[in-house]
């Protein structure tokens, strides 16, 4: 039998996988791609959760899933605007490498 | 009755000064008529107030502020009131038909007159007013036009200097006064002197309050009348035209300070320690203005210091709390010191400026009316027998000789004193032979100067006696006739005559020279020692607070702060973009456990 903490701890997992990716990958693409990973945990519990409070007339919970709606919305979004700042910032610098990239600091 | 007579005295003068300074600044000879005409109107005013005994004024709702504060402009004119009218302006028209002789070909003759008579306004106001407020608005008006007359010449330094000096003085007995007149409406809740007397008791029951506030008042009177420690300015304000000096720092103005007293006297007499300090305060200024006096060289200087001696007396007879003595002797003062002023003036003007009186000599002469004129008020002021002086000079005696016998002991002395320096400078001046060319060469002043000469020769004699003086106030009654003080006192006069004229007489130069008396006892000196120390200290004090205070603490504090707090900030930015989103990341767990777990 499949729980809500089944659900929970998979995307637990894939938070911190994403998690990991972002902190330690060097290459932009691959943080950015973490970065939708930990995105998509997030959505997998708010799936979950709908899917587990269920009403007393046997309709799941909608509202999670608006949530998850608003997140795909706002990661579309993000994406396209990422990717073009990562497009730009390589035509500077030729480089997509954040050990390159560390002029912002004093 | 009810008549606007005493508006028109006082406003008379205002539209005078108003006109001259808007209309006709530039006919001089008109600005001067218009003054002469307008001072001439206020004495003929005064003198039908005068005439009227229970006159009243309709009054001007001022300041109302329900029962807190309320301020009429009301006039007060009761026997003391009307009777300073008469003698201010009386004196004032005198001395402004004086002054088209004197200030004939001044430059500022507008300015001038323009000013003269705004002092009139301002003086017939202090004479007038029913509230203290009213009173310390003249009071200071009074004030700036003197520091103007002071600094007619103001394009020579001493002048200036003198009505700063005279301005910045008053200053500081002002201060005091303005304190006294709040203490006073404090505790009454009243600045009507009328609604004042009912409501004594109440400060009267707190007898060091009274004290306290009727000292503060005094203030006021010192700085105006000139008596010690403040009587620095008035031998400095001589720098002044001769009229000026005659008028304001002779006849009215230095007077005014008695004059309010007399009139606040209901609530100074209710503390006799105030009273005590105030007789001797007068008796310190009378003597040490006196010995001053007899060494001074300067003919308007050696006037100066009489001027304030004799007021030293006045504030003797306020505190031995007999207002009727003090006014008596500001009556007769008035006249006789007037007179002297204008003779000195007439000698002045004749002698082209020289006021030297070792470089005059023979003007005898040279200049009779002058000098028959000058010899009256000199007899006067000496209390010669027979002349106003002596009666008001011997009330204040033998009011002394009845209360307080240091005090007699002192003011004899000043008697001693004061004839000596007069007849010193009557001998000097008048005898032996002219000792500079514009001495030699000069001439009597024309009619319009001696004409007042000659009344007020004439006042000075008359003035004191009874049938004269009965007519315009209450000559103080001796309870029993003390014939030791007529008696002393003129022998202290004859003992001081007689030495002068002995010392002085053929004289080409100083023959005694006193320096602690001809250095002024060195308060001008201290004071300015006083003033440069007390300003370094304050300098030292506040550049301490600034550097060590603002600067080191607060300015240095706040930017070395700030640096200090940047240099440990920036170690945190090591420019590693996934630190920075660890940081983010750490950051938001934080906020997350704040916002959620506590």
């Amino acid at each position: 039998m499949v729980t809500l903490g089944h659900y929970l701890i998979v995307s637990g997992i894939l938070f911190a996988i994403g998690f990991a990716g972002v902190m330690l990958r060097r290459s932009l693409i691959i943080i950015f791609m973490s970065l939708e990973l930990m995105l998509n945990a997030a959505n997998l519990s708010l799936v979950a959760f709908s899917r587990f409070h269920v009403q007393p007339s046997g309709v799941p919970d909608y509202n999670a899933q608006v949530f998850v709606f608003f997140i795909i919305t706002v990661g579309a979004a993000e994406v396209a605007v990422g990717l073009a700042i990562i497009v730009a910032l390589f035509r500077a610098r030729q480089t997509t490498h954040v050990e390159d990239i560390n002029t912002l600091k004093f | 009755m009810k008549s606007a007579l005493p508006w028109y005295a006082l406003l008379l003068p205002l539209v005078s000064a108003g006109a001259i300074t808007l209309f006709t600044h530039r006919l001089k000879t008109l600005s001067s008529l218009i003054s002469v005409a307008a001072v001439l109107g206020s004495f003929l005013c005064s003198c039908l107030i005068f005439g009227q005994k229970g006159l009243s004024a309709p009054e001007l709702k001022w300041i109302d502020f329900g029962t807190v504060f309320t301020v009429p402009f009301g006039f007060v004119l009761d026997d003391l009131s009307r009777m300073m009218l008469v003698l201010v302006s009386g004196i004032g028209a005198l001395i402004h038909i004086y002054s088209l002789g004197y200030m004939r070909d001044d430059e500022g003759k507008s300015r001038y007159f323009a000013a003269l008579s705004l002092f009139m306004f301002a003086m017939l106001g202090i004479v007038l007013a029913n509230n203290f407020v009213m009173l310390f608005i003249f009071w200071e008006l009074v004030a700036f036009t003197s520091y103007v007359l002071i600094g007619h010449w103001f394009e020579r330094d001493a002048a200036a200097d003198a009505a700063n000096k005279a301005f910045f003085t008053n200053r500081i007995g002002d201060f005091g006064f303005m304190l006294g007149i709040l203490l006073v409406w404090m505790s009454t809740g009243s600045v009507v002197f009328a609604d004042i007397a009912p409501r004594l008791s109440i400060l009267t029951s707190h007898p060091a309050f009274l004290t306290i506030a009727a000292l503060l008042i005094f203030c006021g009177a010192v700085g105006k009348s000139a008596q010690f420690p403040l009587h620095v300015w008035l031998p400095d304000a001589m720098e002044g035209p001769t009229p000026i000096s005659a008028l304001i720092h002779a006849a009215t103005m230095v007077a005014a300070g008695v004059y309010m007293l007399v009139r606040v006297g209901f609530i100074i007499q209710a503390s006799p320690s105030a009273l005590l300090v105030i007789a001797w305060i007068g008796t310190i200024s009378a003597l040490l203005a006196a010995l001053i006096a007899t060494q001074q060289n300067d003919i308007k200087r050696i006037l100066a210091y009489s001027t304030i001696s004799q007021l030293g007396y006045m504030m003797i007879a306020v505190g031995l709390a007999s207002n009727e003595a003090a006014m008596f002797h500001l009556f007769t003062h008035a006249f006789f010191k007037a007179l002297l002023f204008l003779g000195a003036g007439s000698i002045i003007i004749m002698l082209h400026h020289e006021q030297n009186i070792w470089k005059m000599g023979g003007l005898a002469r040279h200049l009779p009316i002058t000098f028959l004129t000058f010899v009256v008020g000199a007899l006067a002021l000496i209390g010669f027998p027979l002349f106003s002086g002596f009666f008001s000079k011997d009330t204040i005696l033998a009011l002394a000789y009845d209360h307080n016998m240091p005090i007699f002991v002192v003011a004899l002395f000043t008697a001693f004193l004061t004839a000596f320096y007069i007849l010193r400078l009557v001998v000097v001046v008048y005898f032996a032979k002219p000792r500079s060319d514009a001495a030699r060469a000069s001439d009597e002043s024309p009619l319009v100067m001696t004409g007042p000469l000659i009344v007020l020769a004439l006042l000075a004699w008359l003035g004191g006696y009874g049938f004269f003086a009965r007519h315009f106030l209450a000559i103080p009654h001796e309870k029993e006739l003390l014939l030791i003080v007529p008696v002393l006192a003129i022998t202290a006069m004859i003992l001081g005559a007689g030495l002068a004229i002995a010392l002085y007489r053929n004289r080409t130069s100083e023959p005694i020279e006193v320096d602690l008396l001809r250095r002024l006892f060195y308060i001008d000196e201290s004071y300015r020692w006083l003033i440069h120390w007390t300003q370094e200290l304050l300098a030292s004090i506040s550049a301490f607070f600034d550097r060590w205070i603002i600067d080191a603490s607060v300015v240095r504090g706040v930017s070395g702060g700030t640096w200090g707090i940047g240099a440990l900030l920036r170690l945190i930015q090591m420019g590693n973009l996934q630190a920075y989103a660890f940081l983010f990341g750490l950051g938001i767990v934080a906020l997350i456990y704040f916002a959620v777990f506590r």
